[in-house]
């Protein structure tokens, strides 16, 4: 059968749309696994897996070891906090060392761009970014893919806004990767400061203005204002930018029409979204939690072949 | 490359029907059994068994599809599989099941099976009907109840397969010498 034309998932630009299908296709038949009474296979039983997270998580770090688990790997997990990283071991060392416990995959967040890409050229084991810094969060791109497709079957042609701090975010980045390689046509939406300069060289258009980009979309994704990366003021309050660019309730029923509502996660509620929209019948933000799982099990089962 | 037809199409009809026999005789009236054809080309046998049987019995078999990829014991030590879609809508517990396949060769694949299926639970009892039985190609001690023919075969020699469903003029069983 196709193979990924990749040893590592370092990023979605990397891939071709080969690669996403087989992806996709794999990860509707885990999907099916996940939920039979017993959800667990035993592909991966002699493989053993570290994920190395070196940033706080909660979704990707769960979603991967449970990944992880239903497909029968043995994992071990490790997080920057309360690690010999504090005494001043560097990354290459760090992940040495835990290879040298004969581990086969690295799933890898990083604060620093790039970080799993050199890790790449030093190491034999495959790598899979779990997200670094404001770079790339591939699964998440991938997951993301796999919700919308469940709900609007082929990506091409469909229209696809990703709203909020674009600047920061690595989930954009990724997604615009995956929905360009699937035909998809993308509106950023959010704040001129949060805007990357340049973007639209990637083939995206750019809009600030919120009810318009609803009423354009297909499917709204929603991202998080990453406060904890911003270390310069980017709009003037919190309060302000819920005013211009959050999403409530009532926008969505007025647009008159079917519109999807993601969030990668963590909401700020009452901030990017009120909590009637991110509760609504539009929202699939659960669903994207779920589907993560098997994308995840399917990007594991899929690197772990190429051995 | 050398083709020898092994089964034609109406052979293929008339084995079929010797098969559902054999399988009325152990079943009766398929209270209590159900069927579970293997991935990918299992299905198609699988389903002209449950038409048969559905025939002459006058009443709905209950089937299901069946991938045992994600079982197998060869991964990560050739090529990837590409998983195909399970769909068994019952519930094995309890329950007597005929597993279907085209060609049993060296039994990997019906080991495999066997483990997929107990993730839906604990069979009554289990039985294995095949087309095409390549015997002394064996890896493994797995013996199936209802055989189509039997082919003896050596290494170099593969069984082919041709479905209609699949986009062949006709349903036919071919013997390949390389």
């Amino acid at each position: 059968m196709q193979k990924l034309s990749t040893r590592h998932l370092l990023g979605i630009k990397d891939l071709t749309p080969d690669d996403i299908e087989l992806i996709m296709a794999t990860a509707q038949e885990f999907k099916e696994v996940i939920n039979r009474p017993i959800k667990k296979v035993p592909s991966l039983r002699d493989v053993t897996i570290a994920n190395v997270f070196f940033e706080n998580s909660t979704r990707t770090r769960l979603s991967f070891e449970l990944a992880e688990k239903r497909l029968s790997a043995d994992t071990l997990s490790f997080s920057a906090a309360g690690s010999s990283v504090k005494k001043g071991e560097t990354l290459l060392d760090t992940v040495n060392n835990i290879l040298a416990m004969k581990v086969d995959m690295i799933v890898m967040r990083h604060a620093s761009p790039g970080a799993p890409h050199f890790l790449s050229k030093h190491i034999k084991a495959n790598i899979v970014n779990a997200g670094d810094g404001t770079h790339e969060h591939p699964t998440q791109a991938l997951l993301d893919s796999f919700s919308m497709r469940e709900r609007l079957g082929d990506l091409a042609g469909k229209k696809i806004a990703i709203i909020g701090d674009i600047l920061h975010s690595r989930v954009a980045l990724s997604n615009i990767f995956a929905l360009k390689k699937q035909g998809a046509e993308i509106t950023l939406c959010g704040p001129s400061t949060l805007i990357p300069r340049h973007i639209t060289d990637l083939g995206v258009k750019v809009s600030h203005d919120v009810k318009q980009t609803l009423a354009w979309c297909d499917v709204a994704n929603v991202l998080r204002i990453q406060l904890e990366r911003q270390h310069i003021k980017y709009f003037p309050s919190l309060r302000e930018y819920s005013l211009y660019y959050g999403i409530n309730k009532k926008m969505l029923d007025q647009l008159d029409k079917e519109i999807v509502l993601m969030h990668p996660g963590p909401i700020n509620r009452g901030v990017e979204l009120s909590s009637d929209a991110a509760d609504s019948h539009h929202s699939i933000i659960l669903d994207q939690v779920e589907n993560g799982v098997a994308v995840r099990m399917a990007v594991l089962y899929l690197l772990a072949a190429q051995n | 490359m050398q083709r020898k037809l092994i089964l034609s199409s109406p052979l293929l009809e008339i084995t079929i029907s010797r098969l559902c026999q054999e399988l009325i005789e152990t079943h009766q009236d398929f209270t209590n059994t159900v069927i579970l054809g293997l991935q990918p080309r299992g299905i198609f046998f699988a389903q002209k068994i449950q038409k048969e049987l559905q025939q002459i019995i006058g009443k709905n078999i209950p089937m299901g599809q069946l991938d045992a990829t994600f079982y197998r014991d060869d991964f990560r030590r050739r090529e990837p599989l590409k998983p195909n879609a399970t769909k068994i809508p019952f519930l094995v517990e309890g329950k007597k099941v005929i597993l279907i396949d085209d060609v049993l060769a060296t039994g990997r694949m019906v080991r495999a099976a066997l483990d997929a299926m107990t993730a839906f639970g604990r069979p009554e009892k289990v039985e294995l009907c095949v087309l095409i039985d390549r015997i002394y190609n064996r890896d493994l001690p797995i013996k199936p109840d209802y055989i189509g023919k039997k082919v003896n075969t050596i290494a170099t020699e593969k069984v082919l397969v041709e479905w209609q469903e699949q986009g062949h003029e006709s349903d036919r069983i071919w013997l390949i010498t390389r």
